[in-house]
């Protein structure tokens, strides 16, 4: 059996490098001749939560309720996990490559001390069980093997399409109250503020999407940008570099840890092409890349490209198109 | 108090990557060695909290004999005393140096210095195994807090806080702990001539591996198919304005 770690989010909702997990398992289930696939969710999930992982294949939704769920803690998600995979007998445990799904699968790994590996991208076999999986930040990938059981690992973000089954799973839900130490709760979250409204809607679905990354240079850096943005009627996405350095706000960025966008056309200015960056870009359907380097992926891999200072090429496409308009 | 803060030497990757002859790591005699910037963070952190509490913060790195730059380079920032466990870093996994660094831990608190806070960075830039803290807390028996961006600590208790997906997540633990950290959160500084001047003084604490590493799961390591490219440049700086205008009304893009 296959196990599954569930994100959902504050809507109730699995979120999307979940579903994709759990598309990536079909194929390995699919590979072990049709092994079953079960989820763990944190919480009581309401129906529609489960109908949807059914759609995708789901045969069980294993529900991790009580108060040591209240509020996150690694350790005491990676406590339930565990008492599913145990007594369901699985061999192998995966999640997605987000925060928390490193995190539970790097505790579940530490304590049977076996190996984990982080953002697979494709497997290889069953026995031995090969997974490939994005190092150096994907620029280059690693062939691992997962001989010991528990097989661990974590998808990387949007390396495959979350798509439902041909066939639904049963979507049975069991409820789980499994003992959790004390010593799992020492770490947990004790606040958390008020998350910031999700603004990635007009970005996921904006025909044109300006990019920025490091090259804009500084917070004070994209006045110009944000004029071509209005210019075009366009939505700003940024890398993550930029979000990271505070420049601008998460919801604005691209990417494996950020929004997959798919527009007419993208305008990355001053962003190298990190394989992390086009995963959430590739799909787009021209690409201008502006770049000073004209070796930077972004520019190799883009339908277009300017090569040039963003600060001198964006203001004088600002004032081409004021002109033209006239 | 006295914080371990935990550093790799990586390959620069910004740049191409090009792999070793036997595919078993990535090639760093051209594109140069750099430390991770979750690590430059976590630098940051041991120094402020070590200024904060009163104390040092001590550095420790697990490579060749070359990865002593990456501690010299943090006690040019404030770092005060450095341990190099001298080993070919490729050769271990993270269950390896999670064992290596709870031995540093160990010893050091034997002599005298305990830590009693450990900063990581939340993932290396090469190997990405987003587990080396979690492996090193299990090993000591301490709690973890994983992938934060702000520490401090006040009365034995360690306060980091990080994003979360539903938010901006705080955690409160109390001393020991192992703390990953994300960059972001504060701005690393830079060395000073002076500060470079006395990090080449300082003594570097020079240890053997305590243990036959396990050796990281790798079959082999390898790169990406090269995707073809067939970039159209529609020139170089200003001078492409025109051509990239008439790019977007060919795409029909451009808003009337
Ligand atoms: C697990 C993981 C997840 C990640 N998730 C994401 C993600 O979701 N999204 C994301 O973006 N990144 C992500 N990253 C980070 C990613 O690896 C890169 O570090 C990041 O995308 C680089 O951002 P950048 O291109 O802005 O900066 P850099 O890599 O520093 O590139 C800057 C580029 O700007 C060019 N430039 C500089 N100055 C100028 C100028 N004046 N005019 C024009 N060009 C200029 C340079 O030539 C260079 O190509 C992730 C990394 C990891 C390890």
């Amino acid at each position: 059996m296959i196990v599954v770690l569930v994100e959902v989010s504050p809507a109730g909702e699995a979120v999307e490098t979940s579903r994709e997990a759990i598309t990536f398992a079909r194929d390995l289930a699919a590979a072990g001749g049709g092994i079953p696939i079960d989820a763990v969710v944190v919480g009581a999930p309401d129906d529609s939560l489960v109908t949807v992982l059914a759609s995708y294949g789901v045969r069980r939704v294993h529900a991790l309720t009580g108060p040591a769920y209240d509020a996150f803690s690694g350790a005491a998600w990676a406590t339930g996990v565990e008492h599913v995979r145990a007594s369901a007998g699985a061999v192998v445990v995966m999640a997605s490559g987000t925060p928390r799904g490193n995190e539970v699968l790097a505790h579940l790994g530490a304590r049977a001390g076996v190996p984990m590996a982080a953002n697979v991208v494709s497997f290889g076999g069953l026995s031995p069980f090969t997974v490939t999986r994005q190092v150096v930040g994907g620029a280059a990938l690693e062939e691992m093997q997962l001989s010991q059981r528990p097989a661990l690992f974590t998808v990387a973000g949007h390396t495959v399409e979350a798509r439902p089954a041909d066939a639904p799973g049963a979507g049975e839900v069991v409820v789980e109250t499994p003992d959790v130490p004390d010593a799992d709760l020492v770490a947990r979250v004790v606040s958390t503020d008020e998350p910031e409204p999700d603004l990635s809607g007009t970005l996921k679905s904006a025909r044109v999407v300006v990019g920025a990354g490091r090259g804009a240079g500084s917070a004070e850096g994209f006045d110009d940008l944000l004029e071509l943005v209005d210019l075009l009627d366009a939505s700003l996405g940024v890398s993550r570099v930029v979000t990271s350095l505070g420049w601008r706000p998460h919801h604005e960025q691209v990417g494996q840890t950020g929004s997959r966008i798919s527009p007419d056309l993208y305008i990355p200015c001053g962003i190298s092409g990190a394989i992390q960056h086009w995963a959430g870009c590739s799909t787009a359907k021209a690409i201008l890349a502006i770049n000073t380097d004209p070796d930077a992926p972004m520019v190799t891999k883009a339908t277009h490209a300017v090569i040039g200072d963003l600060h001198e090429v964006v203001p004088a496409i600002n004032a081409e198109i004021r002109r033209r308009r006239g | 108090m006295n914080p371990l803060v935990c550093v790799k030497r990586v390959v620069d990757s910004s740049s191409e990557v090009v792999l070793t002859e036997d595919g078993q790591g990535v090639d760093g005699r051209f594109a140069g060695f750099t430390t991770s910037a979750h690590e430059e963070c976590a630098v940051e952190l041991a120094v402020r909290i070590a200024a904060d509490q009163g104390g040092g913060a001590t550095v420790v790195t697990l490579g060749d004999a070359d990865a002593v730059e990456q501690l010299r380079s943090a006690l040019a920032v404030g770092c005060t005393a450095a341990t190099h466990v001298l080993v070919d870093a490729q050769s271990l996994g993270p269950a390896d140096v999670a064992r290596e660094l709870a031995a540093v831990v160990r010893d050091h608190e034997a002599a005298g210095t305990p830590h009693q806070l450990v900063l990581l960075g939340n993932d290396a830039a090469d190997s990405g195994d987003h587990q080396v803290g979690i492996r090193l807390a299990h090993e000591l028996g301490w709690p973890v807090v994983n992938g934060v961006s702000t520490v401090s600590v006040s009365d034995g208790t360690v306060t980091a806080s990080g994003s979360g997906p539903d938010g901006h997540e705080t955690y409160r633990v109390p001393l020991p702990a192992v703390v990953t950290v994300l960059e972001g959160g504060v701005e690393p500084r830079y060395p000073t001539v002076p500060g470079r001047m006395k990090a080449k003084k300082v003594p570097i604490e020079e240890r053997q591996p305590v243990a036959e590493p396990v050796g990281p799961a790798r079959v082999r390591l390898v790169l990406p198919p090269p995707s073809p490219s067939s970039v159209e440049v529609l020139g170089e700086g200003a001078a492409a304005a025109p051509a990239v205008v008439d790019l977007f009304e060919r795409l029909g893009v451009l808003a009337r």
